[in-house]
């Protein structure tokens, strides 16, 4: 199990050049697979173009409490890139002006960002439609300090959404690490206890699917049906939907897949899922990614990869939607992860 | 010709054996893939018989497609290796039923 990330180790995939290098040399130089754009282009749909923006992603740190062996952010404890106040007030200012309806928190774990609860009720006045924060659940059992936050997602409205790779034990603590399935249990019961997650509720608690291994998610519809039933059956647990979500080729995971030796495999098992249905709906179309330091990203692959928008305005100081719309969005063969058999996103599948 | 009987590579190409006679290769495939379809067993249910079969037959390409089937459908290693022993179990027991066979034989024949 590892316990730091990728940086501190001082990895070579720790930078986003080599992984980007390892991403386009070997089976994908040798024409052994397509590159994405080329994949695309079979279709008519290159270049993807951004459509109206729909949900804006707001990443306010890499620090998090867990260090998951697939983090495609390669968060941990010891990353101390974290928003600053003065960024996020850049941010409150896009947010009251912005055609999104959803705006979307994540990190790392977001609640360890100091201004976290400052940003929420901020953000949370100015009313859009749909505001998410991706939280770990076992953030809320790691220390006192945040024991309260369902109370505090309540009072806001926040729309939960947590990561779950299994209904068992064992998958789960192989992931994530030991202990966290029995804390992510404890915190769903305290969501359900105060009307998160539970039936007909508007306080929207879904979880994050994402395989445990080199290998795709299956149906998404079936895998929430197993899952509610045995969170229901084995702990009396309810959640809304379930989002299953592909495991993206790097950072940690990519990582993973070289060290075990299944990144080859699983790039043609990708390629081989492609589905061009899934293109059309790819969240990069729909969605803007915001960095801790405020660059803007087509999504938090690219932020991860330090791939930026492909426009004028690249920060936060200098959004301007007219700008970002229509604007190329930046692929890589990292891509085929969110277009792989009925695609994949921040909220599950696409296709 | 390959120096070897089995070659991973050689699943992703099954799709191939239509090429030498598409009719029946398109029948195989349409069969294969309605059978496998949710019905009054689910998918899950059928994927696990399926691991179970492999074992059986001992066919390497399906062992590997059904594991990583198990695997995308959430099916845990506790949950296959249950299978495998139903498919061990029948084994053993088909041998072991004809020991009644045998049985039967040596009565007749022994004083």
């Amino acid at each position: 199990m590892i316990t730091t990330s990728l940086h501190k180790r001082e990895s070579e995939l720790a930078n986003s050049n080599r992984q980007l290098e390892i991403l386009s040399n070997g089976i994908f130089k040798s024409g052994d697979l397509p590159k994405f754009s080329a994949k695309i282009a079979e279709t008519n749909q290159f270049p993807l173009k951004a459509k109206k923006l729909e949900v804006l992603q707001i990443n306010v740190g890499y620090m998090c409490n867990q260090v998951c062996e697939h983090c495609h952010v390669d968060a941990g404890p010891d990353r101390k890139e974290i928003m600053t106040k003065e960024t996020m007030m850049q941010c409150l200012e896009v947010i009251k002006k912005t055609g999104a309806h959803t705006l979307d928190l994540t990190g790392g774990a977001p609640e360890m960002n100091p201004n976290f609860r400052w940003f929420v009720d901020e953000a949370s006045k100015v009313g859009i439609k749909d505001f998410i924060v991706r939280s770990n659940l076992t953030i809320i059992k790691s220390n006192k300090k945040f024991a309260d936050l369902p109370e505090f997602f309540k009072s806001h409205n926040v729309h939960v959404v947590s990561s779950m790779p299994h209904w068992t034990k064992g998958k789960t603590d192989k992931q994530r690490g030991t202990g966290v399935f029995d804390q992510s249990i404890q915190a769903l019961k305290e969501l359900n206890a105060i009307g998160y997650g539970m039936p007909n509720s508007s306080l929207r608690l879904d979880l994050v699917y994402n395989p445990s291994g080199a290998f795709l998610p299956g149906n998404q519809s079936a895998l929430e049906r197993d899952f509610k039933k045995a969170l229901l059956e084995d702990f009396n647990i309810h959640f809304h939907n379930l989002f299953a979500i592909t495991n993206l080729p790097i950072s940690r995971f990519l990582d993973y897949l070289i060290a075990s030796d299944n990144y080859e495999d699983y790039m043609y098992s990708l390629v081989e899922a492609y589905n061009p249905t899934a293109v059309k709906n790819v969240m990069c179309t729909n969605t803007l990614s915001v960095s801790w330091d405020g660059k803007l990203y087509d999504c938090d692959f690219n932020q991860m990869l330090e791939l930026p928008v492909n426009s004028k305005a690249k920060h936060i100081s200098e959004y301007n939607e007219d700008l970002l719309h229509n604007r190329d969005i930046v692929i890589s063969q990292h891509c085929y992860g969110c277009t792989a058999g009925a695609g994949s996103s921040c909220q599950g599948s696409v296709a | 010709m390959q120096k070897t009987y089995y070659d991973p590579a050689d699943l992703k190409k099954f799709g191939k054996i239509s090429d030498w006679n598409q009719e029946l290769g398109k029948k195989f495939f349409d069969y294969y893939a309605k059978v496998f379809e949710e019905g009054a067993l689910s998918e899950r249910e059928k994927s696990l018989i399926a691991l179970a079969v492999a074992h059986t037959i001992q066919c390497p390409y399906c062992i590997d497609a059904y594991t990583g089937d198990g695997l995308q459908r959430g099916i845990t290693k506790e949950e296959m290796m249950e299978a495998l022993h139903v498919a061990a179990a029948i084994r053993g027991g088909a041998s072991l039923v004809h020991g009644v066979q045998m049985m039967n034989k040596v009565n007749k024949l022994d004083m």
